[in-house]
């Protein structure tokens, strides 16, 4: 019982990293390796604003807004100075290891004794003794469902719509006689507050800042967007959004499965690595994305 | 009024591959002219479109919109005043996205794109009357996603989207170029019909050499870079196939292509 709960609170925490990488992979088409960066970001600001005791919601807001930041410098790499997409990513993701560092103050910081989303007096109120096992899922699913249908109604705006039509057929948005680039830069920078957001419930679940935690997010975060969009591609009823987070879960099952039949702890990124290369021969999403549509 | 002067556009420049393409090029559009344009490939039509519309850069000119020098505005600024559709039907649409979806879009070309709805409910009947003008039953199917339209079908609504608000000129590149013979007489008609309506200004580029002759008001013949026939009004009326056919043999001998 106790794994099937940290498998659903894990891969709903990963979830809203992967609606953010929904944005830039499946909407934008851009493979954006910054969430390895800003995912520990996130973390970081978190660990950095709980130790000097600000509220721990406040700090939720606070690690999107961060990871706006690292997503609009990405934007700005990519579309003013020119730099190809997997370049802008990897540049910043290398520049954000060393500000997390400089946040956080140092590489590994414990937040064991301190008020979380999870555990604070509000919190140990409201709920009741029986949902005590349950607390941080519901938290969790709380969290993720408030991105989720925030994000649902954004893709229903006007900025929505250009948002996916960058994505879809840039040469059209220009023609609207809207800055594409601009445009790229806004989904960029919503994607990665939402990989910030992600990090930062998930350095207060964990309660600690690892300043490695971020190697492989950006992996984990396709194989959710992969087995969630193509396990429901025939379901018009099932939005995207919803896809992914049930891919999430899918995923973390997986790697929680590996970990159970007995393979170490130590070998998760090769597993990770592993799963990740079958979702994607299986689903064949690269052979579909050289331009489907041309 | 839209005008190009003076001109000058290299291809590779400062290699060995270095070829001129316009020198010291000229021209000028009146309001309210419908300008077909023909040319061998290579001529310079599509690079012609492509610098008025600022998606290549000249080496040295003006381009000039009402007297307006716009040589270094960016190309989705003038995309206000300029709708265009492309020779793939592709290009036109968002594949991804539904009819209505594509409609509403091309719909709020001018305004802000904010955190309102992205489709005004107001507006579906429109849309649907717009659509129902195209006899291709695309108004009853306003959710499906443009990606499952035939490219007939796409350019059409392209040619929707592009002249729904309004605007100034109309470029067209090729656009009947991808399209069987009685799907492009279709758009050739509806295209003409918008322009009429609307009193846009028109370039269009075609290798339809017909629809050169039957549309429009002015008729340009380009070859390397330059305008070899330019009649308009009745000077143009005039001007028969066999005129164009025995041009475009002539300028193939002389130049060898």
């Amino acid at each position: 019982m106790g794994i099937i709960i940290s498998v659903f609170e894990e891969g709903i925490i990963y979830a809203i990293m992967a609606l953010g990488i929904y944005i830039t992979y499946k909407i934008l088409d851009f493979p954006d390796l910054t969430v390895d960066g800003s995912f520990p970001l996130g973390a970081a600001v978190t660990v950095a604003l709980i130790t000097r005791d600000v509220n721990p919601y406040v700090t939720l807001l606070i690690s999107f807004a961060a990871g706006v930041i690292a997503g609009i410098c990405t934007g700005l790499i990519h579309v003013k100075l020119n730099v190809r997409d997997l370049l802008s990513g990897i540049i910043m993701m290398t520049a954000l290891y060393t500000i997390n560092l400089e946040i956080a103050g140092k590489a590994n910081v414990p937040i064991f004794t301190r008020e979380t989303i999870f555990d604070n007096d509000l919190v140990n109120r409201i709920f009741p003794e029986f949902l005590k096992d349950y607390k941080k899922l519901i938290i969790i699913v709380i969290v993720a469902l408030i991105s989720k249908i925030l994000l649902d109604l954004y893709l229903k705006t006007k900025s929505g719509y250009l948002l996916r039509g960058v994505g879809d057929n840039s040469i059209l948005v220009t023609c609207l006689a809207k800055d594409s680039g601009v445009v790229k830069i806004l989904g960029l920078a919503i994607a990665n507050g939402l990989v910030a957001l992600s990090g930062s419930v998930m350095s207060q679940n964990q309660r600690y800042f690892d300043a490695t935690t971020g190697t492989g997010t950006m992996v984990i975060g396709l194989a959710s967007v992969i087995i969630g969009i193509n396990l429901f591609k025939n379901m018009t009823v099932i939005k995207a959004t919803t896809a992914v987070i049930i891919g999430s879960i899918i995923y973390k099952a997986c790697v929680a499965a590996a970990i159970q039949i007995g393979i170490s702890a130590t070998s998760l990124k090769l597993i990770t690595a592993v799963l990740f290369l079958i979702i994607l021969v299986i689903s064949r999403d690269r052979k579909k994305k050289v331009k489907a549509n041309a | 009024m839209l005008e190009v002067k003076n001109i000058n556009k290299y291809y590779n420049l400062g290699t060995v591959n270095e070829m001129c393409l316009f020198r010291d090029f000229n021209l000028k559009i009146q309001d309210g002219e419908f300008v077909s344009v023909i040319g061998s490939n290579g001529s310079g039509k599509t690079s012609l479109l492509n610098i008025i519309c600022g998606s290549i850069n000249v080496e040295s000119g003006n381009i000039y919109i009402n007297d307006k020098d716009i040589t270094n505005k960016k190309d989705f600024k003038r995309y206000k005043k300029i709708g265009r559709v492309f020779q793939n039907p592709a290009m036109g649409t968002c594949p991804n996205m539904t009819i209505l979806e594509n409609m509403s879009i091309a719909d709020n070309k001018g305004k802000v794109f904010g955190l309102g709805k992205g489709t005004n409910k107001s507006r579906v009947d429109y849309y649907r009357e717009q659509l129902s003008q195209l006899n291709l039953g695309l108004e009853d199917k306003l959710h499906t996603k443009v990606n499952s339209l035939s490219g007939g079908q796409r350019q059409a609504m392209a040619l929707l989207m592009s002249t729904m608000t309004p605007i100034e000129f109309l470029i067209l590149d090729e656009h009947t170029a991808a399209l069987d013979p009685k799907t492009a007489e279709i758009i050739m008609e509806l295209t003409n019909k918008i322009v009429i309506e609307k009193q846009l200004t028109t370039i269009m580029v075609t290798h339809n050499l017909r629809y050169a002759i039957e549309y429009g008001n002015r008729l340009l013949m380009m070859h390397q870079g330059t305008c070899l026939i330019d009649k308009s009004g009745a000077e143009k009326d005039k001007i028969e196939m066999d005129d164009l056919l025995q041009m475009f043999n002539k300028i193939s001998i002389e130049y060898g292509n």
